[in-house]
Formats: C-alpha cells, structure tokens, sequence
C-alpha cells in the first residue's frame, strides 16, 4: 500500500465516478453500496499504509511517494505526489475513519431524499479531495486538494439547490475561499520566487537558510490568509453560518470534523516557517482567540440549533488556532482530532433532532426531546460534556492543553500570553453555556412544537445512531491521547500524541510548565466550565425558553446585535460588496461608453474630413469648372 | 506527407470550393460534408503532432516555394512550439461548431459552412505561415468570413456589430501592413535582396526609434484583435449579435491572433521596445483582467458576461507574454487554449439555451438544474475550467502565468491575481441565477434537455480540460524549446538595443562597421537618442 499511496485518493474518486454517471440509473441500493464503500476502503488502505508506514520509518521520517511529474516550466512546477509521516497520518485517519461514520449515517438520514445519488458522488468527491489535501507533499498537490473540497463545499451547501438561500450561500462560501486562496496563491509564487520549489521539505530547509525574515513572514501571513477562509477566521469566517444550508451530514463532516480544520493542519505542516516569524505567530495566536471569542458570544443567542453549532465551530477553530499558533502543534492537532469526534457527534445528533422534528432546526420550537429519542439525547449529551470541558471527556484535555500552552508559550512575550489566555478562557466560559443552553432548549421542558409535529417525532435508524454512539464513545474516551503531564506522572501514561507527532515537532510543542501552575489552570478551566453550565442550567433547565425572552427584555440592544450576528454580513454588503457592484456598473455604463464615444468622434471626423473632400468631388462637371474658373482668379491674383 | 501543412489548409479550402456546387437544399449533404472535411482535417492536424520533434525550438515541418520570386514572397509554413497548440485548437474548435450547430443554422446553409471552412483555413494559415506577407493575407482573410458570419447569421443588431468588428480590426491591421512593408525594406537593404521570411527579419537590428514606431503599429493590431482594454469595445457587440458558431470561434481562436502575434512579431522583432514598453502592456494587460471581471458581473446578458470574461482571461495572457520568462510565456500560450477551451464551450452552452428559448438574459432563467441536469453538469464543468478550479486545464495556465511574472512584476500580478477571486463573483454568479433557485419561468419548464450532437460538441472540450489539468506535461514539453528561443532572441536583441542606447559612440562604431553594407537613405534613422 505503502508504495501507491495514490489508491487512498483514488478509491473515493472511483466511488464519485460511478455514483456520478451511473448512480441515477443504477439505483439507490448501488449507491448506498458504493458510496459508503468507497469511504470505507480509503479508511482500510489508509490504515494498512499508516501500518506499514510505521514498519518501515519507525523513526517517523518522511516518506514520498512520487506519481508524476505533474507541472514542469522554467523552474516552476510540482510532482504529483504524496506523503506520508505521522502529522499527515493522523489527519488520514480522522478524515476515513469519521468519513465512514458520515457516509453511513447519510444512508439513513439522505434515505427519502431525491437527489440520492449526485448527493454521494459529491461527499465521495470531497473525501477524494481531502485526502490529495492531506497526502499531499507540497504546497501546490495541498492547493489541489484545499480548493477541490471548496468545490464539493460549495456542490454540497447548493445541494437544495432550488432553494435560493442554499444556492446563495454555496456561491459565497465559494467566493469568500477565494479570497483565502488568493493569499494561498501569493504565498506560493514568494515560494518559487524565493525558494524555488513548493515541496513542504525544501520549502523548509530553504526558510531557515533564508536571509530576509520579511519573506518569510509575508509567507506565513498570506497562508494564514488561505487558512482565515478555509477554517473560517476573523475576518473570513462569514461563509460558515451560512453553510449550514447544506444537508445535515455535510454539515458534520465538511463543515466541521475535517475540511474547515485545514487550515489548522496546513499551518501546522508550517511550523518551521511559522517559527522563523514571531509576528505571523502572533498574529494567528490574537485572531484565533479574538475568532473563540467573537463567535461564542454569537452563538449564545441563535435560535437554529445548526446555527449554535455552526458558530461553535468557528470558536472551537479559534482555540486550535491560539494553540498552532502559540507554537503549540500538538495541542491544536489534539483539539482538531477531538473536536472531530465531539462535533461530528453534535452535527450527527442535530440532523438526528432534525429529522425526528420533521425537518424543524428552530430550539424554540423543541423541547423535552429527552424521552422520545434518548440515544440521540445521551449521545448529544455526552458529546456537550465533551466540548464544553468537563473532565476527564476528550475535550478537556485538549482545550486544557492549549489555554495552558497560550499561557506558557516561550515564543511570544508574557502580557500577549496572559491576553490571550484570557480571551480563551472567557470564550471557554461561553461555550459551555451556550452549548449547555442549546442541550437543556432541546431535550428538556416543555415541548414547544406543533401537534404534528409531536405525533411524528422517532428515534432514528440504526445506520445513523450507530455513528452516533461510536463518535459519542470517541468524544469520552479521546482524551487518552495527550494526557498531560501532571496527570501522566502519576499513571504512568505518556502524551501519545505528542510522543507520535516528536519527528516532526521535536522539542518545545508541549510546553513545560510546573506542575503546579498546571494543576491550577486545569482547575480554573474546569470550574469556567462547570460555571458556565450551572448558569445554563439555571436559566434554561429551570425556565426554559423564559430565560431567553428575559435576555431580550433586560438587554435588548445586546440581545438584538447578538441575534443579527453583530450584523457583519450587513456590514460587508455595505461596505464592499454594494460599492464594488455600483462601481462596476459605473466601468460598465461609463468607461465602456466613453471610450466608444472617444472612438465614434474620431469615426465622425474622418468621415466629417471625407464629406468636406467630398464636396470637391461631386462628379458634377459644372462644379468642376466652377473650381477651375476660382482657381484661375486665385492664380491671377497671386502672381498678377 | 512532406507537405502536410498545406494539406490542412488547404483541405478546407478544397471543399467550400466543392460545397458552392451543391444544390442549396442538400442540407444534409452540406453539413455532413462540412462535418467529415472538419474532421478529417483535424484528423490530419493530429499527424502533426507525430512528425514534431520534441526538444526542437526551430519550425518544423517547414514547406516554402516561391510565389511572387521578383519580390522575394514567398509561401512559406511550418509549425513550432508556439503554434503547435493554437494549430490543434483551430483544427478542433471547427468540427465542434458544426456539430453544435447541426439544427441551429437554417439560413443559408451552404454559405454558412463554406464560411467557417474558409474560416479555419485562414486561422490556420496565420499560425503556421513564416513568411510575414503570407501572414498577413491570412490575418485578413480571417475578417472576412467573420464579417459575414456576424452580419448574416447574427442577431437584430448584427450589421452594426459587424461593421464594428471590421472596422476595429481593420484600422490595427491597416498599420501592420505599413509596419511590415518598412520591415521588409529594412531587411532589403541589410540582405541585398527581398525576403519576407520571418525567421529572416528576427536577424534585424532595428534602432530604437524605429523599434518603438513599428512595435507601436503592431502592437495597435494585435491589441485590438486580443482585445486589451481601452480596446476592447467591439468584442461585446460581436458576440453577442454572433451566431453560436461564430461566438465560439471568435473567442476560441481569433482573439488568441493577437496574443500569438505578440509573441511572433513584437518580442523577437522589437526586442528594445518589448523591454521598454512592458510595462506599460503589463498595465492594460492588468486593468484588463479586474475591468473585464468586474463589468462581467453586472451584465443582464449571458453572452456579453462571457465576452467581458474573456477580456478579463485575455489580460491574463498578454501579462504572461510581456512578463518575458519562460513559465509566464508558456503559461501564457498554454491559457490561449485553455480560453479556447472553456470559453468556446460556455459559448457552445449559452447558444444550446438560445436555440431553445430565443433570450439570452439571465433574468429569464433560473432553475434550469431541475430541468436540465445533464446541460447544468456540462455547464459547470465550464465554468469550473473558466474559474481556474486545479485539476482543470484554466489553473495551470493561470498558475504558471501568475507564478512566472510574480518574479518580474510582482506588484501587477497580485493585482491581477485577484481576478481569480472576481471570476468566482462572476461565473458562480451566472450558475446561480442560470441554474439554481425554483424554476420561476413556466416556459423553461419545458426545455428538451441538451441534445446528442451538443453533447458531442462538448465531450471533446471536456476530456481536453481534464487532459490539460492532469497532465499539461504533455503540452508543456512541446513549446518549451521554441519558448526559450524566443527569450533568447529577444535577451540578445536587448543587449544590442542596450549597447546602443548606452553610448553613443558606440553605436557609431558599430556603424562604422557594419553600416558599410548598407545604403545610405536608411542611415539617417538609425542615429538613435
């Protein structure tokens, strides 16, 4: 396996294929066969290469698997090929292994809807993708795959494509990617303009040899750019809320366990270049917590459960973000691999609410959803345990391990450490609140939906609790993963993680900090969390929906920014989007005109020209010895 | 065959004389006829490609007798890796039109195939002649056909359309023809005798004076043809008032004349005026790229928003010929067949809806995946090729283009880079308002699906995107030798343009010596400032 790496991409490419041109004809047995098939074969080759891969390098070296020579002009160009060493690992098995999970809980949760096939073909093409992303060896074969799982995001958020809002908030997903990728671009013509390859190694090697930091900077800058719109930071993050349009198990694997996580990997696969830069560090660490902050708060007054979840996710990848940032890989690889299994499970247990709900995603609407669908429930509950930070669930550990890296980062100067460790930990606060907010809306209370509603609600199909129970499993128990080193001490666990990831982040990405002031820190997030969820608990457990109208009635100008989303989208169409248009209109109406009527007057005066000369020449005899007879004066007056 | 050039030119020509025997209303004959000579002569286009050395930077394939011998005019052909492709690309596109127009066409049939084989004869002509006279007898005879593809078949506006398309590019073309002919008595008087062999004319050493008045007419005729913006106002009108068929060809494979002369013509023959007015090309190549862009995006009319695109993919390549490195160069020419392409086969699918409906505004669309998924998956294929998505043929131009001239002009092409973020505004845009959302027309609930001969235009096209995306190796390897001569001739004509310009004296000294084999009359203009 290990020497045709290019199988694990291919196999999900076939699957696209056949469901794509035969899938409408052949049925949706044969594309409920194929699709989750094609998913599951990369998670198998994928791990029997990663098997064999650890066989062969044990020391965790790279290994290259060169296709073909994919592009080759004057010194610009790439290999198609694809790599395998323990970072890109761990992604492979995150994107198969919960792909697979999403591919079979979609047999049941796309099951009624038309479509059926070109749905499949989609998300296989999308795992296709993903994989070139991840396998990829250099920057260029990683752009292939970065803007190919744009695509399937934006054929996917589109999938309803006859509703307006769907196709419109496809096309933007799609545009505001672009802008990221036109920093992706730049950042790879420095690259070949400055260190003549894009290959992740020699990109590298050539950074740390390099003699103008500014490049390097301006680098590490504008891939950030790439990553601002694919994981949806400050200032791209606009698109994600938006995408939540597309069909519920998009939702959970695109929109939240492995393509809007991209960016955090390919800064990660950055770090030697990140680590040249102090202030591209910095400036990731501020936006990543500014972004865990900013959409926290968002996502304490949506009313769409997508929507809570959807703006949770741009938080949570402001924390992977301060922790890649900080210069912490480990720990924003941790919070990547957990947060895929915690917020699939949230996504998976959404879609299973909205499908028993016939379709409602409003929270006000639910309510007392506990009894009647309890494996979604304790599924969703464990994974809201998970992500609001309660020990010893996966997403503690890993939330815990980048606040206490944002703290004790040695690359960036303390005060800069403490801000943004606090902004991290208030936005930890939020998210246990409004998560917790979002669980007691839902399952307990009152019902609030209408009586058909309430008549038809269901648990759902084995093929889509099943992934539910297994993601919820993950969510509990990934923590053993990177158990820190205070606690580790005493069981004598080490921090696998970290241990897998040493090839490629040596020393110094899990931060030596006393064990003490460790301790501290995980009793200081623990007790923001347990605060956070005693406050919901007060408010919505106990008053349910009340506590929201009494928000709305004590503050509602905070209430009402909130709930417009602090009006960014507003604010761009505003700001950028009506002004470019008018704009263009004016270039279209005006220069274009203009020129035309530049070009016309000089027609008219040739022709002016010719009609005078014209007139000389009429071809009328009399008009002709008429000129003769004034010639004739003229001469006699001149020489006479 | 020696003389397969010719074939292919001449084949074409062969059988419009053929076609004007048949009865008029041998429609079926006729088109078939036209079909199959296409064809065939695509056929004989693809022996090309077996008998072109790789690693060969000269032409190839070379056939030259004498035509008018007291002039030293010679017919002259052959093929190297700059034209290779725009060859395959003419070659291919015809057959495309007359399958994707097979039912559309039920005016004169017979004239209308008979113009586009005189047509693509013609086209072929101005790649593949080397003998400037005989380009430019093609270059011309290409407007002709056009002119009356337009004005005949074309829509209610067409006979201002065409007279506006003649006239532009007859006022450039008008100007080369007094650029070549002072050319050619440059070389007379440096050989002694007539010759019009372009290889023959890249030998010049032109002062600089000279250089900028004929790269300026040159330039002008080529700029129009490509269009560059300010230039650019007859290319909307003619498509739009153009048939489907003669859309496609126009953008196909007309506009890449221009951007093909630029690299025939300016930079080996004008080498010091290429390197001082880059620039200022680089610029309108640049303002081209953003306006066409951005005035695309608020067209009501599909095909003036494809025009407008091409305006926008256009600047893209005249930015990687005056970029003057190898990647930009050959992403450049490599991004003329991608524009072919895509934009031939958004053409093809605009007028597959026309047909249907008789509008062209987006306005009256909307929905139409519903109604026509297998046409909305031809179309976004498109479109994903026009975007420049990787994997597709559109991002490797546009990446080696953007990646060759970031090394020379980093500060345009970051400008111009973010008309990648503009055609994504734009084209998804047109997929938007064309294919999603309810059908809200009751007519276009209705539209019969896109039939075979319009899927068998497009299969083609679309295998093309994919081989040119997955591997443009096989394509890039062709021109790379050729590519690099020309920067050569063109870095050697700029170091002797710079030795002249450096000291005069210089320049006297080198007069001195070889200025003794020339005739006095010329002397005069060779003193440089």
């Amino acid at each position: 396996m290990l020497t045709h790496l290019w199988i694990i991409p291919a196999l999900p490419l076939a699957g696209f294929l056949l469901n794509g041109l035969l899938g409408e004809r052949a049925g949706r047995g044969f594309v409920s066969v194929v699709g989750p098939l094609a998913s599951l074969l990369a998670a198998i080759t994928g791990t029997i290469a990663a098997i064999q891969y650890h066989a062969a390098y044990p020391h965790g070296q790279r290994y290259v698997d060169v296709v073909y020579n994919w592009i080759s002009s004057g010194g610009v160009g790439a290999d198609l090929a694809f790599q395998l060493d323990p970072l890109s690992i761990v992604i492979l098995m995150v994107v198969t292994w919960v792909g697979t999970l999403i591919h079979i809980y979609s047999v049941g949760y796309m099951g009624h809807e038309p479509g059926y096939a070109r749905y499949f073909s989609y998300l296989n093409l999308f795992l296709a993708e993903m994989l070139v992303l991840v396998l990829g060896s250099s920057y260029l074969v990683m752009f292939v795959g970065w803007e190919g799982v744009g695509l399937c995001s934006y054929l996917l958020i589109g999938f309803y494509y006859d509703k307006e809002f769907a196709a419109a908030a496809g096309k933007k997903a799609f545009v505001v990617n672009r802008i990221g990728d036109f920093g992706f671009l730049i950042a790879m013509f420095l690259m070949f303009a400055h260190f003549g390859s894009v290959d992740f190694a020699k990109v590298s090697s050539a950074a740390m040899h390099h003699v103008d930091p500014w490049i390097v900077t301006a680098i590490c800058l504008l891939l950030f750019l790439g990553a601002c719109g694919k994981s949806a930071q400050i200032p791209l993050y606009v698109w994600l809320p938006d995408a939540m349009a597309g069909p519920t198990p998009v939702s959970a694997l695109i929109h939240a366990a492995t393509m809007v996580t991209a960016g955090v990997y390919m800064i990660a696969r950055t770090n030697v270049l990140y680590r040249l830069s102090p202030t591209a560090m910095m400036v990731v660490t501020f936006i990543g917590a500014l972004t865990a902050l900013f959409s926290a708060t968002i996502a304490v007054r949506q009313f769409d459960i997508k929507k809570v979840l959807a703006y949770s996710t741009v938080s949570q990848l402001g924390f992977m973000f301060v922790g890649v940032g900080a210069g912490a890989y480990t720990a924003g690889i941790f919070h990547l691999v957990t947060h895929a299994f915690f917020k699939a499970c949230l996504f998976l247990g959404s879609g299973s609410v909205i499908h028993a709900m016939s379709g409602e995603q409003d929270i006000r609407k639910m309510g007392g959803l506990w009894k009647k669908i309890p494996i979604t429930a304790w599924t969703f509950l464990i994974a809201t345990f998970a992500i609001a930070g309660f020990p010893p669930l996966s997403g503690f550990f890993s939330k815990d391990e980048i606040l206490v890296s944002a703290l004790a980062s040695p690359y960036l100067p303390l005060s800069f450490n403490r801000l943004v460790w606090f902004m991290a930990t208030v936005a930890a606060f939020f998210t246990a609140y409004y998560m917790f907010r979002l669980f007691f809306l839902t399952f307990t209370g009152n019902f609030r939906g209408t009586h058909e509603q309430e008549h038809h609600i269901h648990e759902s199909p084995a093929t889509m609790t099943i992934p539910l129970i297994v993601l919820a499993a993950l969510s509990a128990i990934g923590g053993v993963l990177g158990i820190p080193a205070a606690i580790g001490e005493h069981l004598h666990v080490p921090h696998l993680l970290a241990r897998w990831l040493e090839p490629i982040y040596p020393k110094g990405t899990v931060f030596e900090v006393p064990a003490n002031t460790e301790w501290i820190l995980m009793f200081a997030s623990t007790a923001v969390a347990v605060f956070g969820a005693w406050l919901a608990y007060n408010r919505f457990f106990k008053q349910g929906l009340a506590a929201d109208e009494a928000l709305a009635r004590s503050m509602p100008a905070i209430a009402r920014t909130l709930e417009n989303q602090y009006y960014v989208d507003e604010i761009y169409d505003e700001a950028i989007v009506t002004p470019l248009e008018r704009f263009s209109r004016f270039l279209w109406r005006g220069i274009d005109a203009l020129i035309d009527g530049i070009l016309a007057l000089v027609g008219y005066t040739v022709a002016l020209f010719g009609d005078l000369l014209r007139f000389f020449q009429t071809g009328n005899v009399r008009n002709y010895a008429l000129m003769f007879f004034a010639g004739v004066l003229v001469f006699i007056w001149v020489f006479a | 065959m020696s003389n397969l050039l010719s074939w292919i030119i001449w084949l074409p020509i062969a059988v419009a004389v053929v076609l004007a025997f048949f009865p008029k209303d041998a429609v079926g004959a006729i088109k078939t006829t036209g079909l199959i000579a296409s064809i065939a002569t695509f056929g004989l286009s693809l022996l090309i490609l077996n008998h072109f050395q790789e690693g060969v930077a000269s032409f190839q394939l070379v056939e030259s007798h004498s035509w008018i011998p007291q002039w030293g005019i010679r017919y002259a052909l052959g093929v190297d890796g700059i034209s290779l492709w725009l060859v395959l690309l003419t070659t291919l596109l015809t057959p495309v039109v007359f399958l994707s127009s097979w039912n559309a066409i039920h005016k004169h049939p017979k004239e209308y195939v008979i113009a586009f084989l005189i047509m693509e004869a013609a086209m072929i002509g101005v790649f593949v002649a080397i003998d400037i006279l005989v380009f430019y007898v093609f270059f011309e005879l290409t407007l002709l056909p056009m002119y009356l593809v337009i004005g005949v078949w074309g829509g209610a506006n067409r006979i201002y359309a065409a007279i506006k398309f003649f006239l532009f590019t007859i006022a450039g073309s008008l100007l080369m023809l007094l650029g070549i002919i002072y050319l050619a008595f440059l070389r007379y008087h440096d050989l002694g005798r007539p010759d019009f062999s372009i290889v023959g004319l890249y030998g010049l050493s032109i002062p600089m004076t000279t250089q900028a008045i004929l790269f300026g007419a040159f330039a002008l005729a080529f700029a129009i043809k490509v269009p560059l913006f300010p230039l650019h106002t007859w290319l909307p009108d003619a498509h739009v008032e153009a048939p489907t068929g003669g859309s496609i060809i126009l953008a196909g494979v007309m506009l890449k004349m221009g951007t093909y002369g630029f690299l025939r013509f300016c930079l080996p023959l004008f080498p010091d005026a290429t390197a001082k007015y880059a620039k200022w090309m680089i610029a309108l190549a640049v303002i081209g790229v953003i306006y066409g862009a951005l005035v695309a995006w608020v067209q009501p009319d599909m095909k003036k928003l494809v025009a407008y695109s091409s305006v926008s993919h256009l600047g893209f390549c005249v930015l990687g010929i005056f970029a003057l490195n190898q990647t930009a160069i050959e992403g450049s020419i490599l991004q003329m067949v991608n524009h072919g392409l895509s934009t031939g086969a958004l053409f093809l699918l605009v007028g597959v809806i026309y047909e249907r409906r008789h509008t062209r505004l987006l306005a009256d669309y909307g929905g139409l995946a519903a109604v026509m998924p297998v046409y909305a998956t031809l179309f976004v294929i498109a479109v994903l090729s026009s975007v420049g998505l990787p994997g597709l043929n559109g991002f490797v131009g546009e990446f080696l283009i953007l990646a060759g001239s970031f090394k020379t002009h980093p500060t345009a092409t970051v400008i111009a880079t973010s008309g990648v973020i503009l055609a994504a505004i734009y084209l998804l845009w047109l997929v938007q308002r064309v294919f999603f959302g309810p059908v809200t027309n009751e007519e276009n609930k209705s539209i019969p699906e896109i039939a075979w001969n319009e899927i068998a235009a497009m299969v083609p096209l679309i295998v093309l995107m994919v081989w040119i995306g997955v591997h443009p190796n096989t394509f890039l390897r062709k021109m790379s030798p050729s590519v690099q001569q020309l920067l050569t001739t063109v870095q050697k004509g700029g170091e002797r343009g710079n030795v002249m310009v450096a000291s005069r004296r210089v320049i006297l000294s080198r007069e001195d010596g070889e200025g003794s084999r020339r005739a006095r009359p010329f002397a005069p203009l060779r003193v440089t400032r």
